[in-house]
C-alpha cells in the first residue's frame, strides 16, 4: 500500500482521489489502470477545478452547430456550411522546449478541427513571453515562432493573425495558445461519440512511441519549477508531413461516409480518446495494445495507452467498411490498424494479445473524477512587480516613441512574416492590414472575420472588467472589418487554482466572460483551460484569451486600419473614456496598481453596430480600434501603414474630462479611430478630430501637444526584429 | 487548353494552382504522384508545398516520383512545365532547370508580397513564401543564363527576400518550355486577395510551350 501511495502521488493523484479509484474499482488499480486514471483525472483532462465555473458561460445561439464538448465548436455560415473553430494552449511544453512545444500545439488544434470533418483554413496564435531584455524570453520567442511557422507552413494552412505580449510574469511560464478555423459541409460533420456494438476501432496515422508520456499530468497539471529540463522527454515531437497525410485521409474518409465517428489523440493519447468516445456514446471499448503499431517493440501496455505521440486519429468503423477505410489510408501512405471493438460492457478493457491487462468502468474513468470548489480570496493590492523603464517627465514625443517601440505594441511583422498567410486563396486581409483577419468563403458566398485577444495585464488589474474588455476588443476588431460576431472560443490561462489569489482571478474572469457574452449575445462554442501557470516568482498574469469569429456578407466590402489618402477627415466614435489605469504607459512608468474603470457593454455594442454598418456600406476609408498605447498609438499605426500623416486636435476628449495625457495615451474599450468623408462621418455621429495628410503626426493636446515624423514613428514601431534578435 | 497539376503527399498549394489555371480560362485537373499518364494534358504545373515532407532536401524525393518521370518525358517533347516554389525546387533537383535553391539568407521562412520584373520588363506583384528560396548557380552558369535570356523573373531592386544570386526569382530551360520561380503566381489571381498579376505567369508559361 505504501508503495502504491508513493506511485499515485508521483502521477499527480491525491490520496483521496486514489481512495476513490479503489472504491470505484472495488480493488486497487494495477499499473496500467493507475496510469490511465492519473491522466484522465488530471486537471488538464478532467477540468476538476474549472468545470463548475464554466457552467456559467452561455453556449446556445441560433447559429451554433456544435457547442462545447465536441472536438471543436462550429457555427452556421450559410448554404449548408459551418465554420469550426477552437483555441487551445500548449504552454508548459513550449516553456520546456519552445520549437516542438509550439509546433505540436498547432498540430493538436488542427486535429481537433479536422476531427469533426472540417478542412482547416486558418491558424491564429496568441503568445506571451517575459520581457525581451531577457535571454530566456528571446529564446522562447524565437523557438515558438519557428515552431508555429514550421508546422503551419508545412501543412499548408495559413496563419492569418495573432498577438504577442511581453510581460515579466510570463518570464518562466510562457503562453502558447493556437487557434484553428475550418470549413465543413454540415452534412459531412461527425461527432466523437462511439456507437454500434461490434463496430471496429481503427487507429490511423503515426506509430506510437515513448514521446510525451505523462504530458497531461506531469507537465500540464503542475507548476513549472526547478529541473524542467528533465521534463523534455515529456514534450511531443511533431511531424507535419504525417499530419498532412492523416488530414487528407480523414477528410476523404468522411466525404465517402466511411466513418461512424472520429477523434484525435491529444493529451493522454489513446486513454483519453478511447475513454471519451466510449463515454460520449454510452458504450464500452476493448483495445488490444499488441495491435498498436509501435516505434519501439518493447513498450509496456501502460506506455502504449498514455503515449502522446502526435499525428494519430481514432475512428469507429462498421465492419463491412473496414477494408475500404484501410484502402484510403494506404492511398495516403498513412498507418492504420484495427486495434479494438465497440462493446456493450460499459467498460474500457485493455488487452495484450487477448490477455486482459486492465479493466475500468468508462463512467469512473472519464466522468468519475471529483470536481473541486475553488477557495478564492482577493489579493491585497498589486501582487506583481513594477519596473519603471520610462522617466515620469518624458516628453510626449519620447513617450509615443517608447510606446511604439514597446514590444507588446510594436509591429509583429518579424513574427508573422515567418508564417504563410496566403495559402488557401481565402486571405482578403493579411496580418496588420486590418484589425481582424478576413477570409473569403466562396462556398457560402460570403466571408468571415476572426480576431484573438486578451491583455493579461489589464485582467490582472481587474479580472472581471479586464475579461469583459478582452471580449469587447474582439467585437470591436470584428466591427472594424464589417463583421458581426457569430461565436467565440476561449483559452483560460491562469495560475495554480489551489491557491486563493489565482482562484479568485479565475472566478472573476469567468464571470466577466459570461456577462460580456450574455450582453453581446455571442455564444461560447468551445474552449480550453490551462492552469498551474506559475514560475518561481509566482503566477502569470491571469490571461483569458478570446477568439471570436464573425460573418460579413461581402468580402469586397471590408475595411483596413491604414489612412488611405491625404485630405480625409479623422474622427473618433464610441463610448471611449480613456484612463491610464492598466495602460502600457502605466507599465513603462512602473505605476501599475489594481483597478480598472468598468465598461458600458451596451454602449460599446451599439458603437460596434454603427461601425460595422458603415464599413459594409463602404462609407469609411479606415477603421481602427483604439487599444494598447491609446489614441496616440492608434493614430501612429494608421499613419505608418501607408505613410499618410495626420493633424488632429484632442480637445473633444478633454471636454469629456480627460487630461491631455489620458487623451493621448489612456486606454479603455469603446473607441474607434475612423477616417473618410466628412459628411459620412458626421452622419455616423462621430466626433471629428482632424484630417489626414503630410508626413508628420501632429497632435494638439494642450501642454502635451507634439509633432513626430511618420518615418520616425515607423522606425520605433518596426524595432521588434532588432529586439528579438539581439545577441543572435 | 488543359493543365495538369501534380499532387504529392505534402503538397500545399495544388488546389490553389488548380483554381488559378481555371481563372486563365483553361481546364485543369490534379495528377496524383503515382500517375504516369499525361494524355490530354497540354501544360503541367509542379506546385508548391513540402513534397513527401521535404525532410531530406527540398524536392529531393519528389523528383523520383512516377509523375515526375512522366513530366521529364513531357518536357523533353517540348511540353510547357511551370514549377512554383517547391515545384521549382523539384525541377532543379530533376535537372530540368539549372541551379539550386538554398536556405534563405535570413535562415528563416519569409512570407511577403514582392514585385517581380518579367523578362519583357513587366512589373508583377506576387507573394513569395519559402524558407529555401535563395537561388544559386556558379557564376559561369549565371552568366550563361543571362546571355541566353533564361532569367525569367527577377526581384525588383531592394525586394530580394532571400539573398538570391543576381536577384533571380525564376529561370527557364534553354528550350524555354520549362519555367520555375519561387514566388507564387497562383496566389495572385484574385483582386480580393491582393493582385491578379499571377495570371500573366500562367499565360506566359502556356505560351512558351506552344511556341
Amino acid at each position: 500500500m505504501t508503495v502504491e501511495l508513493a506511485k499515485h502521488r508521483e502521477l499527480g493523484l491525491t490520496d483521496s482521489e486514489f481512495e476513490l479509484i479503489v472504491e470505484k474499482l472495488g480493488r486497487e488499480p494495477n499499473d496500467v489502470e493507475l496510469a490511465m486514471f492519473s491522466l484522465l483525472w488530471s486537471e488538464h483532462c478532467a477540468y476538476k477545478h474549472s468545470r463548475k465555473l464554466l457552467r456559467r458561460l452561455p453556449t446556445e445561439g441560433e447559429r451554433v452547430v456544435m457547442g462545447p464538448g465536441e472536438n471543436a465548436g462550429a457555427v452556421d455560415i450559410g448554404n449548408g456550411y459551418a465554420i469550426a473553430f477552437k483555441v487551445e494552449s500548449h504552454n508548459h511544453p513550449s516553456a520546456v522546449e519552445p520549437f516542438q512545444g509550439a509546433a505540436t500545439g498547432v498540430g493538436g488544434i488542427l486535429r481537433d478541427v479536422f476531427a469533426i470533418g472540417a478542412r482547416p483554413i486558418a491558424i491564429l496564435d496568441s503568445l506571451r513571453f517575459g520581457e525581451l531584455d531577457s535571454v530566456r524570453s528571446r529564446h522562447l520567442l524565437d523557438g515558438a515562432v519557428r515552431g508555429i511557422g514550421h508546422y503551419g507552413n508545412s501543412i499548408g494552412v495559413p496563419n492569418v493573425g495573432g498577438e504577442i505580449y511581453f510581460e515579466a510574469p510570463y518570464e518562466h511560464n510562457c503562453l502558447v495558445n493556437a487557434m484553428c478555423l475550418g470549413i465543413a459541409k454540415q452534412a459531412d460533420m461527425v461527432r466523437a461519440a462511439a456507437a454500434g456494438i461490434g463496430n471496429v476501432v481503427v487507429l490511423m496515422g503515426a506509430s506510437t512511441g515513448r514521446d510525451g508520456i505523462g504530458g497531461a499530468s506531469v507537465l500540464a497539471s503542475a507548476e513549472l519549477g526547478e529541473g524542467d529540463e528533465a521534463k523534455r522527454p515529456t514534450v511531443q515531437i511533431g511531424d507535419p508531413f504525417e499530419e498532412s497525410k492523416v488530414l487528407e485521409c480523414c477528410l476523404e474518409l468522411l466525404e465517402k461516409g466511411l466513418l461512424v465517428s472520429l477523434q484525435d489523440l491529444g493529451a493522454a493519447g489513446l486513454t483519453s480518446s478511447a475513454g471519451e468516445m466510449a463515454s460520449a456514446g454510452g458504450v464500452g471499448i476493448d483495445l488490444d495494445v499488441a495491435r498498436v503499431p509501435l516505434r519501439e517493440a518493447d513498450m509496456e501496455p501502460f506506455e502504449i495507452m498514455v503515449s502522446e505521440s502526435q499525428e494519430r486519429m481514432l475512428a469507429v468503423v462498421e465492419p463491412d467498411k473496414v477494408a475500404a477505410v484501410l484502402a484510403v489510408c494506404e492511398k495516403w501512405q498513412t498507418g492504420s490498424a484495427e486495434i479494438g471493438v465497440v462493446t456493450d460492457s460499459g467498460q474500457i478493457r485493455i488487452l495484450r494479445e487477448g490477455d486482459l491487462v486492465g479493466e475500468m468502468p468508462v463512467e469512473a474513468l472519464v466522468d468519475g473524477c471529483p470536481l473541486y470548489d475553488l477557495e478564492p480570496a482577493e489579493p491585497q493590492g498589486w501582487m506583481y512587480r513594477n519596473r519603471a523603464t520610462l522617466a515620469g517627465n518624458a516628453s510626449s514625443e519620447e513617450t509615443l516613441l517608447a510606446l511604439l517601440a514597446s514590444p507588446s505594441i510594436a509591429s509583429k511583422r518579424w513574427a508573422f512574416e515567418q508564417y504563410d498567410s496566403v495559402v488557401g486563396s481565402r486571405t482578403v486581409r493579411r496580418p496588420e492590414s486590418a484589425d481582424a483577419a478576413v477570409l473569403q468563403i466562396p462556398e457560402a458566398g460570403n466571408a468571415i472575420a476572426v480576431s484573438i485577444d486578451g491583455n493579461g495585464r489589464r485582467v490582472a488589474c481587474d479580472p472581471y472588467a479586464g475579461t469583459i474588455e478582452a471580449v469587447l476588443e474582439c467585437a470591436q476588431n470584428l466591427a472594424c472589418v464589417g463583421a458581426e460576431p457569430l461565436g467565440l472560443t476561449n483559452c483560460l490561462n491562469f495560475g495554480n487554482p489551489e491557491k486563493p489569489a489565482p482562484a479568485w482571478q479565475l472566478d472573476q474572469a469567468v464571470s466577466g466572460l459570461a456577462d460580456a457574452c450574455e450582453q453581446l449575445g455571442v455564444p461560447v462554442v468551445g474552449g480550453n483551460v490551462s492552469l498551474y501557470n506559475e514560475g518561481p516568482e509566482g503566477p502569470i498574469y491571469p490571461t483569458p484569451v478570446v477568439g471570436m469569429v464573425g460573418e460579413l456578407p461581402d468580402p469586397a466590402h471590408t475595411c483596413g486600419s491604414a489612412f488611405l489618402r491625404e485630405g480625409e477627415v479623422v474622427a473618433l466614435l464610441g463610448p471611449f473614456e480613456p484612463s491610464l489605469a492598466g495602460s502600457e504607459l502605466a507599465k513603462l512608468r512602473g505605476e501599475l496598481e489594481v483597478g480598472l474603470p468598468r465598461s458600458d457593454v451596451t454602449a460599446v455594442t451599439a458603437a460596434c453596430a454603427t461601425v460595422r454598418d458603415a464599413v459594409r456600406a463602404g462609407k469609411l476609408s479606415s477603421a481602427h480600434d483604439v487599444s494598447d498605447g491609446g489614441l496616440a498609438c492608434a493614430l501612429a499605426e494608421s499613419a505608418i501603414a501607408r505613410g499618410v500623416g495626420c493633424r488632429v486636435d484632442l480637445q473633444p476628449l478633454r471636454e469629456r474630462g480627460c487630461s491631455p495625457e489620458e487623451a493621448l495615451f489612456g486606454e479603455g474599450p469603446g473607441g474607434f479611430l475612423l477616417s473618410g468623408d466628412r459628411e459620412a462621418l458626421i452622419a455616423l455621429g462621430a466626433t471629428l478630430i482632424g484630417e489626414t495628410g503630410g508626413s508628420t503626426i501632429e497632435v494638439a493636446a494642450g501642454d502635451r501637444s507634439f509633432t513626430v515624423g511618420v518615418g520616425t514613428a515607423e522606425s520605433a514601431w518596426q524595432s521588434l526584429s532588432d529586439q528579438a534578435e539581439a545577441g543572435v | 487548353m488543359r493543365w495538369g497539376v501534380l499532387q504529392f503527399p505534402g503538397s500545399c498549394d495544388e488546389r490553389d494552382a488548380l483554381a488559378a489555371c481555371g481563372r486563365t480560362g483553361a481546364e485543369a485537373r490534379l495528377i496524383w504522384h503515382e500517375e504516369r499518364d499525361l494524355d490530354g494534358i497540354d501544360a503541367v504545373v509542379v506546385p508548391g508545398g513540402f513534397s513527401y515532407g521535404d525532410y531530406l532536401r527540398a524536392g529531393a524525393i519528389a523528383r523520383f516520383s512516377p509523375a515526375m518521370e512522366a513530366v521529364g518525358e513531357f518536357a523533353a517533347a517540348g511540353g510547357p512545365v511551370l514549377g512554383i516554389c517547391n515545384g521549382f525546387q523539384v525541377l532543379c533537383e530533376a535537372g530540368l532547370l539549372p541551379g539550386a535553391l538554398l536556405l534563405n539568407e535570413s535562415m528563416r521562412f519569409s512570407c511577403r508580397q514582392v514585385d517581380l520584373i518579367a523578362g519583357d520588363g513587366e512589373r508583377l506583384s506576387i507573394p513569395a513564401k519559402h524558407g529555401e528560396g535563395r537561388y544559386y548557380a556558379p557564376d559561369e552558369v549565371l552568366d550563361g543564363l543571362e546571355a541566353n535570356g533564361q532569367v525569367a523573373y527577377r526581384y525588383a531592386p531592394g525586394q530580394n527576400p532571400n539573398g538570391s544570386a543576381r536577384d533571380i526569382a525564376g529561370v527557364r530551360n534553354e528550350a524555354g518550355n520549362v519555367v520555375g520561380l519561387m514566388p507564387h503566381p497562383e496566389h495572385a489571381v484574385d483582386p480580393l486577395t491582393g493582385s491578379t498579376d499571377g495570371l500573366r505567369v500562367f499565360e506566359a508559361a502556356a505560351a512558351a510551350g506552344a511556341a
